[in-house]
């Protein structure tokens, strides 16, 4: 069928300028260039990448948002119309990438953070020591110590602990949604940082093997390339149960992706549908998932924290109680505006809750029922600035997991098309010459900058706050205010709204 | 090494067991054995391990080597993600045996309970293989991206395999011993008459099942089997627009 979709983007190519060097229809990997006596774009085909106004020597290119109105509908919005012909068209589930675009609101843009004045003086972080340094995994409920004066240890028994030097972790993202080149930077800045990264659910390449104690590993539905080594080689095993973008359904690497690499790593036969099922079959329970929590446990000597990583849907505090009481030590919540490698729209778009809500919850949850102390809480789902993190850990959370804003410092424009394997930048992409466009010690040094920023703003704001360590502001509510949130939601958040004093 | 599991807890026990067999132990008996969990998990050691007693669930999960002896019967999560290695059990077993499982030999004398190898996958020369000598339940086979499943229905009960069976399969193969009505099976799964081919392949591995369980060959052989395969192995490939 012929289609009447409408182009969304116009490449507008100012042939004054251009002198036809052709780099931008090298460049271009959705095909949407050509040269035919001069450069000329197929607008339907530009997905705004902006990898071709970027290498063109000249500037001769910028993009615009294809300017056909729809004839005005607040309700008939553009959008709506579009997917509507899109599936007339062709019977299909819109598929999508990235994170929910969607105007929902953003409760992090609704908190304020407090600062010192006068009576209890701030503290310059230029001259002080401002610690960022943080421990995942379960805490007892009281320590002992034994000795005495100068020869005294711990007596307590701890549960294996993870150093985070900076409370910000790298998301999962298998390798299969991005590249190698995307896994290989992720590593090498988290081991330069002090912090993580993680395999998501595709197995680990064999080039990532010095880097394992700094990655998490993940076991999902389909296993893919979990062995005993697997487990073994690793900072922390996580058991994805569900994520933020597509909550309570499975994950689908289509066969065209599996290539021999992946297929070494994920270890099933080039070009097979490498399918991940919405749930793990073995887990219908807490009972269930204790089980598999404790089969790894086994498997890796009780060395290992565990993780259980789950999506952000209404009945996330009481879920999140099974799962610390099925023996995990780290609970990680990703909220509803998290990224993806592939989602179907309708979930991504209208299926999940806010993390800040989410996470607020599941702290309150844990901490009522006495077992705040026995898990950490990592959050994920849209964590975009350093602002973000802090909130967050007033809210509750040990710390942050960062996928989006990772893949923008590494390149990425947010153009949603993940899924397609086109991407220019060589971040989620399977295609060798696309692949090798990201450099990834270039790319690890984006990301270290990125997260060596963060830092430095984080210690700014502890420092504005009185307080000297991360660890002092985790769960410090009262150091936040709303702003033009309704009393539920103050209430849900635990905040005070602002312009209420103590 | 011989242990008395009465009144043991797996965590012990298990590690008393990995820890022999990091001293090099070769093989173990373990005695009065009622429930306890993970025996034999995350070995990676080709040592043999008797089982005297009713081991408890996910027996040898993501096991990768060892032999594991069952003289009785077993529970939920055999083999669960397991990689490589043997387990026979003397018995029936429980439900969700062989989940992604990878490689190795789950062999059962009697019947297995509900979701028998359920994405079980294959790589290269690994070929997990389960075969049951009983009957099995609901969603036998469902997910299933690779390997082999045999199904012998030796006891007599009716029907040999519950519903939904090889939903969403594609990859590997069944081969069930009788017939299979069409409403039990899923929808992504193709019923086929057996070649020359599958009868040596089912043949090579049911010498070996008949052999620790003393059945007879021949008349296992002598059953119509049914294989069923999948129509595609992107079964949700149209699924989708972009």
């Amino acid at each position: 069928m012929e289609s009447q979709l409408p182009a969304e983007f116009v490449v507008n190519v100012d042939h004054e300028r251009c002198r036809r060097c052709k780099r931008c229809v090298i460049n271009c990997s959705f095909s949407a260039i050509e040269f035919k006596d001069k450069v000329t774009p197929n607008h339907r085909l530009c997905v705004a990448c902006h990898r071709c106004a970027t290498f063109c020597p000249e500037s001769a290119i910028t993009i615009t948002e294809n300017p056909l109105d729809y004839k005005y509908g607040y309700n008939w919005s553009p959008e709506i119309r579009k997917n509507i012909l899109k599936q007339a068209e062709s019977g299909g589930i819109i598929l999508t990438g990235m994170g929910n675009p969607r105007p929902y609101p953003i409760y992090w843009d609704h908190m304020l953070i407090d600062a010192c004045q006068v009576t209890n003086p701030s503290i310059d972080p230029l001259r002080e020591p401002m610690e960022l340094r943080t421990y995942l995994g379960a805490k007892p409920e009281a320590i002992e110590f034994e000795g005495e004066h100068d020869n005294i240890s711990l007596k307590t028994e701890l549960a294996p602990q993870v150093k985070l030097d900076i409370p910000v972790v790298f998301a999962a993202m298998s390798y299969g949604a991005i590249s190698l080149n995307a896994h290989k930077a992720l590593a090498m800045a988290a081991r330069r940082m002090g912090t993580l990264m993680n395999t998501g659910e595709g197995g680990l390449h064999e080039d990532l093997a010095s880097y394992t104690d700094r990655i998490i590993v993940q076991v999902a539905s389909g296993r893919f390339g979990v062995t005993s080594k697997y487990l073994n080689n690793s900072a922390i095993v996580e058991i994805k149960i569900g994520q933020g973008a597509k909550p309570g359904i499975g994950g689908h690497l289509p066969g065209e992706k599996v290539g021999e690499d992946i297929s070494k790593t994920r270890m099933i036969p080039v070009g097979t549908d490498a399918l991940s099922p919405a749930p793990h079959h073995d887990i219908y329970s807490i009972e269930d998932l204790s089980q598999l929590i404790y089969a790894i446990k086994e498997a890796t000597d009780y060395k290992k924290p565990v993780s259980v990583k789950i999506a952000a849907v209404h009945n996330v505090a009481a879920i999140a109680s099974g799962i610390v009481r099925a023996g995990a030590d780290i609970v990680m919540i990703d909220g509803f505006r998290g990224g993806t490698g592939a989602a179907p729209m309708i979930i991504r778009d209208h299926v999940g809750i806010p993390i800040e809500l989410a996470l607020a919850a599941v702290d309150d949850r844990l901490r009522q029922e006495g077992i705040r102390n026995r898990a950490s809480i990592l959050v994920g789902g849209s964590i975009r600035q350093s602002a973000d993190v802090v909130k967050a850990i007033a809210l509750g959370a040990d710390a942050c997991v960062i996928g989006t804003a990772s893949l923008i410092a590494m390149g990425c424009r947010v153009c949603q098309k993940c899924y397609t394997g086109n991407c220019a930048w060589g971040i989620a992409t399977q295609k060798p010459e696309l692949v090798r466009r990201l450099n990834p010690e270039l790319a690890a040094d984006r990301l270290c900058n990125l997260l060596t920023a963060w830092g430095h703003e984080i210690q700014e704001v502890l420092g504005s706050l009185g307080i000297i360590a991360v660890e002092s502001l985790r769960g410090s509510r009262e150091r936040l205010r709303g702003v033009g949130l309704p009393q539920e939601t103050l209430d849900i958040l635990g905040i005070k709204h602002a312009g209420i004093g103590q | 090494m011989k242990i008395d599991a009465k009144g043991l807890h797996y965590r012990p026990m298990n590690k008393i067991i990995r820890d022999a067999v990091a001293a090099g132990e070769k093989e173990f008996e373990l005695d009065n054995v009622g429930g306890q969990r993970y025996i034999g998990t995350g070995l990676n050691e080709p040592v043999k391990i008797t089982i005297n007693g009713t081991p408890g669930n996910d027996l040898g999960a993501f096991m990768n080597g060892p032999k594991i002896i069952v003289n009785a019967n077993a529970q939920d999560g055999i083999a669960n993600t397991m990689n490589a290695g043997e387990i026979i059990v003397h018995g029936n077993v429980g439900d969700i045996i062989g989940y992604g499982m990878r490689g190795g030999k789950l062999y059962i004398k009697g019947d297995a309970g509900y979701r028998v190898g359920i994405h079980m996958k294959e790589y290269k020369k690994q070929v997990p293989v389960i075969i049951a000598g009983g009957t099995a339940g609901d969603f036998f086979g469902e997910y299933m991206a690779g390997g082999l499943i045999i199904l012998l229905g030796m006891n007599g009960k009716s029907p040999i395999v519950g519903d939904y069976v090889g939903t969403g399969m594609h990859g590997g193969v069944m081969y069930i011993r009788g017939k299979v009505d069409p409403y039990h099976l899923g929808k992504e799964v193709n019923c086929l008459e057996l070649n020359e081919e599958d009868m040596k392949l089912i043949g090579s591995y049911l010498k070996e099942y008949c052999e620790h369980f003393g059945f007879d060959l021949n008349e296992v052989m002598s059953g119509k089997f049914t294989k069923l395969v999948p129509l595609s192995h992107r079964p949700y490939g149209n699924l989708y627009v972009y």
